[in-house]
């Protein structure tokens, strides 16, 4: 646990580093997660190492780290009630096109492409009675 | 109560065990209710720590950083968001173009729709800037709010709420835009909601979690980069 918790912090600095000396807006652990990744495929990592087991651990519970972040929302209760409205609006609009539009686009150029897809065996109890494949 | 008792409700251990507590009482619920999509845990746990603080009258600002200790371990979670990519990566072939297309195409999409909301219905210029950023990840929020001129601490609230929003109901959102393919799907909630909408998706499925880090950290760069080259045509 220790040794592959030491590796990741090692590529989180690693991405501060690279950040720094390139002076970009991108995060550090950003950076790093593409970095460990390039590092896992070249080294062909397998699924019983310390960074998968220590790495697993911690998105197991990716939300828990969030929720001091997202507990400013208390502090803002004023101000989001007061524009509301806008906010809302802006929040749902732009998460809805932007999902519909990255989704649309990836399946959209695969088609367009002859890709292969990776679709869903089963679209579960939420999909559209009678749906047509 | 006693005022000792009070400054001890107060204190960092405290504070800490209510987080934690908020989050175990999340991950009940959830299993309780058989993984039902507003059963998030994050969601319990920002109600009742909220409304702890509220009623005990601690400072946000004391709150956060009493749970620092927890806040840390962001990172280095966002670095381990490499491990499903990396069991998947088998999978990314044929789908390079399609999804650096669709992440440039969706970061594009989705900063100007949010000022253009905005604004048509009456935003001020610091909120409109604020909005831009919410889809990134919330450092990246934060750092790219503050450049621009916006309220940064706000952005970290956008960032989470959208990331809630997503969480709850974007799988079933997806299914309604009749977008099936495992990979798309998690690329289209990484890039919109970043970690929180990961760790909904890599409860669903472990391939659309692993395209959902991809998306985020995909959209991270692009919002990063796009965002200054936007607000020179926006504002």
């Amino acid at each position: 646990m220790i040794a592959g918790l030491t590796w990741l912090l090692a590529f989180q600095v690693l991405g501060e580093v690279v950040v720094r000396v390139l002076d970009v807006t991108v995060p550090g652990p950003v950076v790093g997660m593409l970095l460990l990744f390039v590092y896992l495929r070249v080294r062909r990592y397998g699924d019983d190492g310390a960074i998968v087991r220590a790495g697993s651990a911690l998105l197991r519970h990716l939300q828990l780290f969030f929720i001091p972040a997202g507990v400013g929302i208390v502090a803002y209760l004023g101000l989001l009630g007061d524009h509301a409205l806008p906010i809302a609006a802006a929040l749902l609009g732009s998460w809805l096109l932007g999902l519909a539009v990255v989704g649309w686009t990836a399946v959209g150029l695969e088609r367009l492409l002859g890709k292969p897809r990776d679709d869903l065996d089963d679209l579960g109890d939420l999909a559209a009675p009678g749906e047509a494949g | 109560m006693r005022d000792d008792l009070l400054e001890l409700a107060r204190s960092p251990l405290a504070l800490l065990l209510v987080t934690l507590a908020g989050y175990q009482a999340g991950r009940w619920l959830q299993a309780r209710t058989g993984g039902h999509a507003l059963a998030q845990p994050v969601l319990v746990a920002i109600a009742v720590a909220g409304t702890a603080i509220t009623v005990l009258d601690v400072d946000y600002a004391d709150y956060r950083s009493a749970t620092e200790l927890i806040a840390f371990w962001l990172g280095p979670a966002t670095v381990a968001l490499a491990i499903p990519l990396h069991r998947q990566a088998d999978r990314l072939r044929g789908f390079v173009v399609p999804l650096l297309v669709a992440i440039v195409v969706g970061a594009t999409t989705s900063i100007v729709s949010a000022v253009l909301i905005a604004r048509a219905l009456g935003a001020d210029e610091a909120l409109q800037k604020t909005l831009s950023t919410k889809a990134a990840t919330t450092p990246v929020a934060i750092a790219l709010t503050e450049s621009l001129g916006g309220i940064p601490p706000l952005a970290a609230v956008f960032a989470i709420v959208i990331g809630i929003v997503s969480a709850i109901t974007a799988p079933a959102t997806l299914t309604l835009l009749r977008i099936r393919d495992r990979r798309a799907r998690g690329l289209a909630v990484g890039a919109v909601s970043h970690g929180i909408g990961a760790s909904r998706m890599l409860r669903e499925d472990e391939t659309e979690g692993a395209f959902a880090g991809l998306g985020m950290g995909l959209s991270a760069l692009a919002i990063s980069l796009l965002v200054p080259v936007l607000a020179l045509v926006l504002f």
